[in-house]
């Protein structure tokens, strides 16, 4: 297998995952409307009411609005990364998947190839939130939309080989209703998306020990620091260490002799 | 390794289980280049599950599969590349053109654009489907639908090509548009055809058979042999005799 067969696989993975993407309206416009009404609507709402004293990487005073900005980039990152884990769970259940899986090449490089393209596409839905952002007067230092970048390429592959991991052991659609219930609920309200830690902290000792571990919450502060022209090395480390193993574990989980396609085979 | 006289297809003691049940008991058979075989059994026979095996959806434990000469579990890259597959669901993208369809094909067996697009007016020409290669695959009826999936597993040349009862749902002349199509593809092209069937009046007389039923090959030969053995007028009845053993 020569590497111009993996570049060209990529390459048509790539293309059909954005095609699925500009093709399904709806999906693109829920993913732009969703983090801006909680923009537009939870943050005013909230404005007044949560005080936050200068942290890192601020160092003034600053608006709501712009605290929760990174956790609404994650936000679209992670519903991003459900929304693939849907659509191949979908795939599965209509068989799309198996013209995938039944390629020449091996599948960790399938995988990790979707999770590429899932990624781009999360990528391009965080900078479109970010333009409407700008025009609503939530801005960043320019060089901030720059240094973003490679913050949003490891966290969205994290979110998403978290939702790889999901679809491996989702066997049917009408589950994953459970999986918002479990997993981005409380990924997203036990994380700094919508409050700092210390915050979590006066509230209950407990909730801030589940947000500081959640992966998700490393995820937004490597967002939130990168906006800012900063390198949070420990939120990075995290992130990291967190899509290895999720990718390790999908990888295993789409094993043919393995992990749950095994298991599913015995429930065809 | 892969050699010229290779069978495309290969199966020795293949079994499988699920739990305590047992799917598939100790199959083997071969397809030979040019060789159209249909496997015969009614619905629960261990079709669906000897497909799985081959497309690798899951791993072989007990027996081993090759494909063109490759063994599957050993060289599954280069068996897969070697195989073409029509599924029983429909895997088209229903959003995407025609062409775009087979191009996501293409990619993924690393053919670059130019033979790509060679290849895809190839296919779709001989199906007189080329000019439609622009619309969307929604817009286009069942039976046109299943033309592009043929297409699109003969894309890359395989030596193997598997259909799995790929006439599910069409109407009468679909079928039989399709039915011919591939017994000629298999006749022309030299390519194998393992096709997976519970409707007898898609067997042609010089076709080979398989009957499974219940996991286990209750036959696997000429359909002259078939009726000789069965002393049966016709493959309906021989199908009949051979599945109702054991119920």
């Amino acid at each position: 297998m020569n590497p111009l067969h993996y570049l060209r696989a990529l390459r048509g993975i790539t293309v059909r995952e954005l095609l699925r993407f500009v093709h399904q309206r709806e999906r693109f416009v829920s993913a732009l409307v969703r983090p801006l009404v909680w923009l537009f609507i939870f943050a005013a709402g909230f404005r007044s009411t949560l005080g936050l004293s200068p942290i890192p990487p601020y160092e003034t005073y600053i608006l709501y609005e712009e605290y929760i900005t990174p956790g609404l980039l994650g936000m679209i990152q992670l519903f991003n990364g459900m929304q693939s884990s849907l659509s191949m769970v979908y795939d599965r259940e209509m068989g799309n998947m198996r013209t995938l899986l039944v390629s020449p090449l091996p599948r960790w490089f399938l995988l990790v190839a979707k999770l590429l393209a899932g990624t781009l596409v999360s990528i391009l839905q965080a900078y479109a939130f970010l333009l409407v952002a700008w025009f609503y007067d939530v801005r960043v230092p320019i060089e901030g939309y720059i240094d973003l970048l490679p913050a949003l390429v490891l966290s969205g592959l994290m979110l998403g080989a978290l939702g790889l991991l999901l679809s491996s052991f989702i066997e049917q659609l009408e589950n994953f209703a459970g999986v918002m219930n479990f997993v981005i609920f409380p990924m997203f309200f036990l994380s700094t998306a919508l409050y700092p830690l210390w915050k979590l902290q006066e509230s209950s000792e407990l909730l801030h020990t589940l947000a500081q571990y959640n992966p998700f919450s490393q995820a937004v502060e490597l967002i939130r620091f990168a906006l800012y022209g900063q390198f949070n090395a420990h939120a990075c480390v995290y992130t990291l260490t967190a899509l290895v193993l999720f990718l390790s574990a999908a990888v295993f989980g789409y094993n043919p002799s393995k992990g749950m396609m095994q298991k599913k085979g015995g429930k065809q | 390794m892969n050699s010229p006289t290779a069978p495309a297809l290969l199966l020795h003691s293949v079994s499988l289980s699920y739990g305590e049940k047992l799917a598939l008991d100790k199959v083997s058979f071969t397809v030979s280049p040019g060789e159209c075989v249909i496997l015969l059994g009614p619905n629960g026979a261990g079709k669906t599950s000897l497909f799985s095996l081959i497309t690798r959806l899951y791993d072989t434990r007990e027996g081993s599969i090759e494909i063109a000469g490759f063994n599957l579990k050993r060289h599954s890259s280069k068996a897969l590349g070697r195989l073409g597959v029509v599924f029983q669901q429909p895997t088209l993208d229903m959003d995407l053109s025609v062409e775009r369809n087979l191009l996501y094909h293409a990619d993924l067996h690393g053919m670059g654009r130019k033979l790509a697009r060679i290849r895809i007016r190839e296919e779709l020409d001989r199906q007189a489907m080329f000019e439609r290669r622009h619309e969307k695959v929604r817009q286009l009826n069942g039976g046109h639908r299943r033309r592009v999936e043929i297409a699109r597993a003969l894309l890359h040349k395989p030596d193997l090509l598997l259909l799995d009862e790929p006439t599910v749902g069409l109407d009468m002349p679909s079928r039989k548009a399709i039915v011919e199509y591939v017994h000629q593809l298999s006749a022309d092209q030299n390519i194998a055809v393992l096709w997976a069937t519970h409707l007898v009046d898609e067997i042609f007389a010089t076709d080979q058979l398989i009957v499974l039923h219940k996991g286990i090959i209750r036959f696997q030969g000429a359909v002259p042999a078939l009726l000789e053995k069965t002393a049966t007028p016709n493959v309906a009845s021989a199908f009949q005799q051979l599945t109702q053993e054991g119920k």
